[in-house]
């Protein structure tokens, strides 16, 4: 990996900018013409105590050579804007890493802020690493000094100080954050030009020789793309185009009903800017009123969309079955974050998908579909609605924190290409056929229902919560007919199979030693790690979009390996699923501490199971150094 | 369609399920009857409702009618709306449905004025459940769960309306036909939230709640029908008025014929006076029935539309929306 790719972390106070300056360096990067992965860490708190632990933001990117699938392991480049910004990041970063501090805030008051006992640069903390001391805040000041700011003001220039330098030691080119400064700051001219000189002067201490020798390495390094169109998107931005997207193939508008909760809210930010494309959105008074709101939306004839975290899911669960037994479509968007309860706002995990394939009272099954990468919640958002519009139910999408907010370049679809998704439309009423039997002719193959939204002439129906006749709609308390009604809802989301992709292998052979099962967000991390086992040791890596139902030939699939490993951001629940649903017993590898896999963490596993019985220690140490 | 359509046009051919005797009865009756002289089209017209007795309510209907879940029809009304704003949409629910479990959905729908009628049947106790007490029961009710009576204060629908910042609040009795059809009809020709109140008989477990003021031998005394331009005058003969005492800051009764030009006029669109009239309680006060208050405003549907530089009508094209930011061609090689 090492000459193929670069790992960059920026830290500093929540405050410090360290998140704009990261999407800027992504820019550059993206038009430098290197693929890459980002993870912006930020902490729950908007403007925590400056210079404390808990109030540092980090943002992490990973540029290099094709394919870069995660935001990378250790980072080989930390710029840290203040001690408790090394302190922190220190324990993350390789051996023998570039470190750029900004020594004017290492004074014994920040250091004792930061936990410093002693100044680490002194203490024989930073042995082994390439430390480059400088005085952000001073040459910021020197830089901008014409500019008659005050201090503060000019001082909160130092990010594009720090940016221009960066700039320089990838050879990046600056001239197009020139432009997005001058367009961001077009109403004030003087913090305009002051951020512009920043930048440059940043840029032009790269060029002192003091540097240059320290960041031999770090060169621009093409990634090889296939030829087309490209742009940079965060999951976030292509989960919203998605869902514009499925609004327009199915000729209908998108309600979007959302209270705002982290990580979710920049769905709601991003769609709400989207009116021209014929998307609605509803800021809610909570959480329960947003999933109704959609449901009624949906009932109305717009595709109804609701989304929120994990907590917020909770409170949508008895709406949820409301729109099962009305059959009615409507998306839930879930951006995973730790839990339970507030749990860990920010910080990512995969720890939702009990709740979206079990979470509700009696039996409720609805399909649940998963995004993998930021770009693929784009293709996700579209299979949503058409599977919800296909069989007239909700679907539950599963994103996460990190996806939320992670870019990577995308190859621009064509939507053109892309088939019309198809709404089902009510059969003619035929003299003296009841109504509810127009409104539950269901389709033999989907099961699901026409569509048929008030408005409409002649087909006035009544329905809600309470059980229906499976064939006339009217309530009925008859137990057969819950049997069959119970029968009914199990049978439409299993018949979400029949539509559906059969399981592929992503990497390796059809059948082998182990098969890496993952789904969401750890697709980066596991795509990686099985390419980094030599092919002969004959690991697969399988990635799993359906979770329910799952496809109906991955039960055949994996039993064609010797081993099942499913790494996942929790504890195990994929592993539960798999072993309900296909009677498949799989090994564990479970993470729960807020940040994404590192793929030396799924490759160590790997290793280890591969190498024969553990009785035999000293051989197995032997083999694991080996591959 | 364009055949003027009767009350009974209006009625499905369900099987009504309420106890008999039930105040829900003539509530249906009227609201039949209302759609019919309003002209309301039945396929645009939808009634949507919670959980409880009165959300049995769309079952009966010939209209549209969603039965949703408990408390939360405001909020799948609001959604309907925005998807469709020509549509004509009732909401039905009760005091416990209203007031306690979707007491939020209910404010929210009110401060922002979504234009649908919300019909609060108000029997001030739960029935559906058997007989519990509910947010708007008075203290010391005895029921099966507050066995030694009820001690937590009840909340007055109106107020609570009226604190959310609705623009449209009336009032009517569930067996006054004339009453509860005028307000229906003035509560459809409203643009916003048009809350309702209905002082609704509850006959199994509340019976003769509201006897206080329904007894035909003191409605004369202990209701105030309120009217426009018209002063606040009750009692037989008219004799009683009410007027501003600016001692209290709140209204007293007065000799309506002694002192003509003490009493107030009714002025619909004045929220001080909605808010005093909707806080009058018997004894000492009559109950202050039909149009309390109502301020013609944007309805939060329109607001809604109108805030979207197109309308919400798909103008741009996905495919431009993909490139709204820097983009890079990559060469064929």
């Amino acid at each position: 990996m090492g000459s193929q790719s670069v790992v960059v972390r920026f830290a500093g106070d929540s405050g410090d900018g360290v998140q704009l300056m990261g999407t800027q360096f992504v820019a550059a990067t993206a038009l430098a013409g290197n693929d890459f992965a980002t993870f912006p860490d930020y902490p729950a708190e908007i403007r925590a105590p400056a210079g404390t632990t808990f109030g540092v933001s980090a943002y992490q990117i990973h540029l290099g050579a094709r394919p870069i699938t995660t935001a990378g392991d250790a980072p080989q480049v930390l710029v840290a804007f203040n001690p408790a910004a090394l302190k922190v990041n220190l324990p993350l970063v390789a051996s023998g890493a570039l470190i750029v501090l900004n020594v004017d805030s290492f004074t014994s008051r920040g250091l004792a802020k930061a936990g410093y006992q002693t100044d680490p640069r002194k203490s024989g903390a930073l042995d082994g690493y390439q430390v480059v001391e400088v005085d952000m805040t001073q040459a910021t000041l020197d830089a901008t000094k014409e500019f008659e700011l005050s201090k503060s003001d000019a001082g909160r220039c130092k990010n594009f100080w720090a940016l221009g330098l960066v700039q320089w030691m990838f050879n990046h080119d600056i001239s197009q954050i020139q432009d997005w400064i001058a367009k961001k700051f077009a109403k004030d001219a003087k913090i305009r030009d002051a951020n512009l000189a920043a930048l440059r002067a940043g840029h032009a201490y790269g060029e002192t020789a003091e540097l240059a020798a320290a960041v031999p390495h770090v060169k621009a390094i093409e990634a090889q793309f296939p030829p087309g169109e490209y742009r940079g998107v965060r999951g976030a931005e292509a989960l919203s185009l998605g869902l514009a997207a499925a609004g327009e193939l199915a000729d209908r508008k998108i309600m979007f009903c959302s209270y705002p909760i982290t990580p979710a809210s920049t769905l709601l930010h991003t769609l709400s800017r989207y009116g021209h494309l014929g998307v609605g959105t509803f800021q809610a008074e909570d959480e329960i009123a947003a999933v109704c709101a959609a449901i009624g939306a949906s009932y109305g004839g717009a595709i109804g969309v609701t989304s929120s975290s994990g907590p917020g899911i909770a409170l949508k669960t008895e709406a949820i079955g409301l729109a099962i037994n009305t059959e009615l479509p409507v998306v839930i968007i879930d951006s995973q974050r730790g839990g339970p309860s507030t749990g860990l706002p920010t910080k990512t995990e995969q720890s939702d998908l009990y709740q979206a394939v079990y979470g509700r009272n009696a039996d409720a099954p609805i399909p649940v579909i998963a995004a993998a990468t930021p770009s693929d919640c784009f293709e996700v958002a579209i299979e949503a609605v058409r599977i919800a519009l296909r069989h007239m139910t909700p679907v539950m999408l599963l994103t996460d924190g990190y996806l939320a907010n992670a870019a990577e370049p995308w190859l621009i679809p064509d939507v053109d290409k892309i088939p019309k998704i198809e709404t089902n439309a009510p059969k003619p009423r035929e003299a003296g056929q009841e109504i509810g039997s127009v409104i539950f002719n269901r389709d033999p193959e989907s099961l699901g229902r026409p569509w048929v939204v008030p408005g409409t002439p002649g087909l006035m129906y009544r329905v809600g919560g309470l059980e229906k006749d499976l064939r006339t709609g009217n309530i009925s308390y008859d137990a057969q007919n819950h049997q069959a009604m119970t029968n009914l809802r199990a049978a439409k989301v299993a018949a979400v199979a029949k539509f559906i992709p059969p399981q592929d292998v992503e990497h390796g052979p059809e059948q082998g030693r182990i098969a890496v099962v993952g789904w969401g967000s750890t697709f980066g991390a596991i795509y990686q790690a099985v390419r980094a086992i030599p092919e002969r040791e004959r690991v697969s890596h399988i990635h799993i979009r359906y979770l329910s139902p799952l496809p109906s030939n991955l039960g055949d699939l994996l039993r064609g390996f010797d081993k099942v490993l499913v790494p996942e951001m929790n504890m195990g629940q994929l592993a539960s699923l798999l072993r309900d649903k296909l009677g498949i017993e799989t090994v564990q590898l479970n993470k729960v501490t807020g940040q994404p896999f590192l793929i030396a963490e799924i490759v160590e596993k790997i290793r280890e199971m591969l190498a024969p019985a553990a009785v035999r220690g000293p051989r197995k140490a032997v083999r694991g150094d080996r591959a | 369609m364009s055949a003027q359509l009767a009350a009974k046009d209006f009625a499905s051919s369900q099987e009504v399920r309420w106890c008999p005797g039930c105040g829900d009865y003539a509530v249906l009756k009227s609201v039949t009857r209302a759609l019919a002289d309003v002209g309301a089209v039945p396929e645009k017209t939808v009634f949507v409702s919670g959980i409880g007795c009165a959300a049995r309510f769309p079952y009966y209907v010939e209209t549209y009618g969603f039965h949703t879940i408990h408390g939360r029809a405001p909020a799948i009304a609001t959604g309907l709306k925005l998807a469709n704003p020509e549509l004509d949409v009732w909401v039905v629910t009760g005091d416990g449905d209203g007031l306690s479990i979707g007491g939020n959905h209910l404010m929210h729908a009110l401060r922002r004025n979504v234009g649908f009628k919300i019909l609060l049947f108000n029997n001030e106790v739960y029935g559906l459940t058997k007989g519990q007490y509910s947010p708007t029961s008075r203290l010391g009710t005895r029921t099966p769960s507050s066995p030694n009576g009820s001690f937590d204060s009840p909340i007055v629908p109106g107020a609570f309306a009226i604190g959310a910042g609705a623009k449209f609040i009336a009032r009517a009795i569930d067996v006054d036909k004339d009453g509860l059809g005028s307000v229906l009809a003035a509560a459809h020709g409203f643009e916003g939230a048009a809350f309702v109140e209905i002082f609704q008989n509850c006959i199994v477990y509340n019976d003769g709640v509201y006897n206080s003021f329904t007894d035909r031998d003191k409605e004369a005394d202990a209701q105030l029908q309120v009217k426009h331009g018209e002063p606040l005058t009750f009692g037989a003969d008219k004799s009683k008025g009410l007027a501003f005492d600016a001692q209290s800051m709140t209204l007293k009764v007065v000799d309506a014929r002694a002192n003509p030009g003490a009493v107030l006029v009714h002025d619909e669109t004045n929220r001080t006076l909605a808010g005093l009239l909707l806080a009058l309680a018997p004894p000492e006060f009559p109950v202050a029935l039909g149009v309390i208050l109502r301020q013609p405003g944007q309805s939060f549907e329109k607001a809604f539309y109108a805030n979207q530089p197109t309308n919400l009508v798909r103008k741009g094209r996905v495919a431009d929306a993909l490139r709204q930011t820097s983009t890079w061609t990559v060469p064929a090689r």
